[in-house]
């Protein structure tokens, strides 16, 4: 049921030859090759209302990096940014620079980012489709007739849904249990063969049991897809995490690896927020 | 209230006054209550009244004709024999030509206005939308009369007789008058149903819909034709219904410029009539029993018509309402 | 890749272009109408229009009082015969309606309104022309007073159920009985909402032409008392819409500019009303 791909540029099993979505530009930065996004001076507004104030961070390529931080501490903003989802909200400004790879988001087309850089949201939100179609529309939006029933396949094996849907695949995304349906929104989002996978609460709507399926599935897509996961549940960064990052009224605070930030924490917010003093 | 007063002067026991007062009170109520269902009942009354009087007048003409007063196509009250079919035909004709153009318009709008638009400028223009639903037919008429006619004869006409005039659908002679005329001016009354309607449906479609298809990487288009439009399908032909029921009944405005003639004809430039607009132009003229009742067994018709496609559009919003994004 | 990315940039583009030409045509079609109105219409008001009679066929001149009168008569009928239907029907539907009887009302009253208005004539005419043998302001009066029920009970129903429950129960502890909080709490409470929907309700009906052709018919008079046949300015536009002489046409516009005139005057100032309304309504 696991994903047997390693690496940025791996063969896809039982399909040759390679299947990746390349944008050839990316394999470029070879030395920043370690770090998936640059994000220097980063400020957010909504209107005249800041959100996001002077953020630096540099988020690893191959890991998983989690944002924690009280409600409201711009968290969900600042991941909305790395794939402009900001955008569709009116009224909003940002200034900074965000790099992808070397390359700065906020100038690249923004179509082409959104592949690259893929979204799992707080809800379940699979389209009024069949599942087979639900993970093929990135694919066919994209002009990938050919292999489809393959990558479909490949995408719900990574997924860890392949099992439980390949005998309904035509039948509605909407049959599908709550657990079930953020799987197949994780393979939706994972068709295209993004780089990043965003994850803005991906749990906070299922049970734990469903939650442990997916935290195990992000263990096991990490090499192959950097994630980055927005938690307010900190026992679930604590455990499924390799870096975090601490965010408070729209500041970073402090983003070490998570064992350390959670044993060891410099600034004493950070402990405050842990020891669970507030948020 | 004054039984209780009076119980207490008299000497009367308090309890005894106190019922009473209470079976007074109760007894406003009850006949408040049933005064107030008695109305209520009567839009009942008046309902079945309508449909009863309908059948009972049409009776000479149905019991004459029988079924095949919907076949025959001879409109003749100088020999008494009437026949239903160009005026079938005329209903349908316009009716089709008028959805042709008006659902790609108003679908379009409504997506501009529910997606594109920001929120305040899509409530203005909605607003201003929905002031054109209210302008009487009888305006459309006029204008459709004075500008569309003109317009048809003169330069659409001529330039679709140009482009596709080997087609049956644009010969014969174009007097400005008659089917497309009526098709177009039935399209301009119908739009403002469609956009409105197809607006809301649209503005009830989850946010999260939109977004997973965007971060999905669709342009703005995709997302809109491929993920929004198709949640709200169910609604948006709801709409379509609903207009069509409208465009059905619509009859000033094409009485004035369809023509007036009992025609069936290929031909978009032919004159023609429709069921409204046939009973409409005959109705305070006709004479003979028999005339008027195939005129109201028409309208028997044209009340069928109208109460089966607005069920069906009831049906298919409300299934929106509900909630309907899943596939069938 | 990159020409397939371009090729869905410039559809998205175009498409999404055509979607504002389309909503602005609609809206443009508006101003259209107004536009031409106000201009042919404007050019051929004057006092004449609302105090001459009609002149005799062929002759220029004259004026659309008696079609004016006719109207405001009709109206009055059908605000006499239609609006206490509504209310009563709609404070029954609020207040009173079990399940299935009231699920059964509104059904035919929704029914009903989807009616075409022509049929509707037809049904005014079997029940008043046929037995009265003749035209008459009665007759109109009764299609358009039909036509005003099914929009006042939707909206007296609407307006009754949304008076907050917290005013109910203030009168009832109160010891008021259940008729009496309607009367004098929550129809007063939802009066202004109810008046609104009633005078749409008459603004909707002022402009039906179809089913007034064979009820009140038309007249080149005065029509005294109820019984004769009237004029009424829909069925004038109509008729001198459709006739060949130039001057009818100009009056066409000129009463087209007024009957518009009053349509929307009183849609706009309805809706404004209810939106003011509907915002206070949040509590």
């Amino acid at each position: 049921m696991a994903s047997a791909t390693h690496g940025k540029n791996a063969a896809i099993p039982g399909l040759t030859p390679k299947v990746r979505i390349t944008d050839p530009a990316s394999a470029a930065s070879d030395k920043d090759a370690h770090l998936r996004f640059q994000i220097s001076n980063l400020n957010f507004f909504y209107g005249p209302k800041q959100a996001v104030f002077d953020l630096n961070l540099k988020i690893p390529a191959g890991k998983i990096t989690a944002l924690i931080g009280p409600s409201g501490c711009g968290k969900s903003t600042f991941l909305r940014t790395l794939n402009r989802m900001n955008e569709t909200i009116r009224n909003t400004r940002i200034e900074g620079e965000i790099l992808l790879d070397g390359q700065e988001v906020l100038k690249m087309d923004v179509v082409g980012l959104r592949r690259r850089v893929g979204m799992v949201f707080q809800r379940p939100n699979p389209f009024p489709k069949s599942i087979y179609d639900n993970v093929a529309y990135g694919l066919r939006i994209n002009g990938y007739q050919g292999r489809l029933d393959e990558l479909v396949e490949h995408s719900l094996r990574r997924a860890a849904l392949w099992e439980e849907a390949k005998d309904y695949l035509h039948k509605s995304a909407f049959a599908l249990s709550g657990g079930q349906q953020q799987r197949l929104c994780i393979a939706r989002a994972l068709a295209v063969d993004p780089e990043v996978l965003l994850l803005d609460e991906p749990c906070s709507a299922l049970d734990p049991v469903t939650t442990a399926k997916i935290e195990e599935l992000m263990f096991q897509l990490k090499d192959s897809c950097t994630m980055v996961i927005v938690t307010h549940n900190m026992q679930q960064a604590a455990r499924a995490s390799d870096f975090a990052a601490f965010m408070l009224d729209g500041r970073l605070i402090e983003h070490t690896e998570t064992s350390k930030l959670f044993t060891t924490p410099t600034d004493p917010r950070t402990e405050a927020y842990i020891t669970g003093r507030f948020g | 209230m004054s039984s209780t007063a009076t119980a207490i002067s008299h000497g009367v026991p308090p309890e005894a006054g106190l019922r009473a007062f209470v079976r007074r009170l109760k007894h406003g109520d009850e006949i408040a209550h049933v005064i107030t269902l008695m109305f209520a009942a009567g839009i009942l009354l008046i309902t079945s009244m309508l449909v009863y009087e309908l059948w009972v007048n049409s009776h000479l003409s149905r019991t004459k004709f029988g079924w095949m007063f919907f076949w025959t196509r001879v409109w003749d009250p100088i020999f008494d024999n009437y026949g239903a079919a160009p005026f079938i035909y005329g209903t349908l004709i316009t009716s089709a030509v008028a959805l042709l153009i008006a659902v790609p318009l108003g679908l379009a709008g409504a997506i501009f206005l529910a997606e594109l638009a920001p929120r305040n400028l899509s409530d203005s223009v909605a607003f201003l939308i929905d002031l054109l639903a209210a302008v009487p037919s009888v305006i459309y008429g006029l204008l459709g009369i004075f500008i569309v006619v003109p317009f048809v004869r003169t330069t659409l006409g001529p330039a679709l007789k140009a482009s596709f005039g080997y087609l049956p659908l644009f010969q014969g002679p174009n007097y400005g008058v008659g089917f497309l005329t009526a098709g177009i001016v039935l399209a301009i009354m119908v739009v403002p149903f469609i956009i409105s309607v197809s607006r809301e449906v649209l503005l009830t479609v989850p946010r999260d819909q939109r977004e997973a298809a965007l971060a999905l990487g669709s342009t703005r288009w995709e997302s809109t034709w491929k993920v929004v439009v198709p949640w709200a399908r169910t609604g948006i032909l709801g709409s379509i219904f609903l207009a069509l029921a409208r465009a059905l009944g619509e009859t000033m405005a094409v009485t004035m410029v369809i023509g007036n003639a009992p025609n069936i004809s290929a031909s978009l430039f032919s004159s023609g009539d429709t069921i409204a607009s046939v009973i409409a132009n005959q109705f305070a003229e006709a004479s003979g029993d028999l005339y008027l009742s195939a005129l109201i067994e028409l309208g028997l018709v044209l009340f069928l018509m109208t109460f089966i496609l607005n069920g069906l559009a009831r049906i298919l919003i409300v299934a929106t309402e509900r909630g309907a994004g899943h596939p069938s | 890749m990159n020409l397939r990315l371009t090729w869905r940039k410039s559809l998205n583009g175009v498409m999404l272009t055509l979607t504002g030409v389309a909503a602005f045509a609609v809206v443009s079609i508006l101003f259209l109408i107004l536009g031409y109105l106000f201009w042919n219409g404007g050019r051929s008001l004057n006092w004449d229009f609302f105090t001459k009679l009609p002149k005799p066929v062929g002759e220029s001149g004259g004026g659309m009082a008696n079609a004016i009168v006719g109207s405001l008569k009709l109206l009055l009928l059908a605000a006499v015969m239609g609006l206490p239907v509504g209310l009563l029907a709609g404070t029954y539907l609020a207040e009173f309606g079990g399940k299935t009887f009231a699920y059964v009302i509104r059904y035919t009253t929704d029914l009903l309104n989807g009616v075409p208005s022509i049929v509707i004539g037809i049904f005014a005419y079997s029940l008043t022309v046929l037995p009265m043998r003749h035209f008459s302001t009665l007759a109109g009066g009764v299609a358009l007073g039909i036509m005003v029920i099914p929009i006042t009970v939707r909206s007296t129903e609407e307006f009754l159920r949304a008076v907050p429950g917290s005013l109910r129960e203030a009168a009832m502890a109160l010891g008021a009985s259940k008729w009496k909080t309607i009367a004098t709490v929550i129809l007063p409470a939802a009066s202004g909402g109810i008046l609104t929907g009633m005078l749409l309700s008459l603004a909707r009906v002022a402009g039906e032409t179809a089913p007034l052709l064979f009820t009140a018919f038309s007249n080149r008079f005065w029509s005294p008392g109820w019984g004769q046949p009237t004029a009424s300015l829909p069925v004038m536009i109509y008729t001198y819409a459709i006739a060949p002489y130039d001057d009818w046409h100009r009056q066409a516009w000129a009463a087209g500019l007024v009957l518009l005139a009053l349509v929307l005057v009183a849609n706009l100032g309805c809706r404004f009303a209810l939106n003011r309304r509907g915002s206070a309504r949040s509590v």
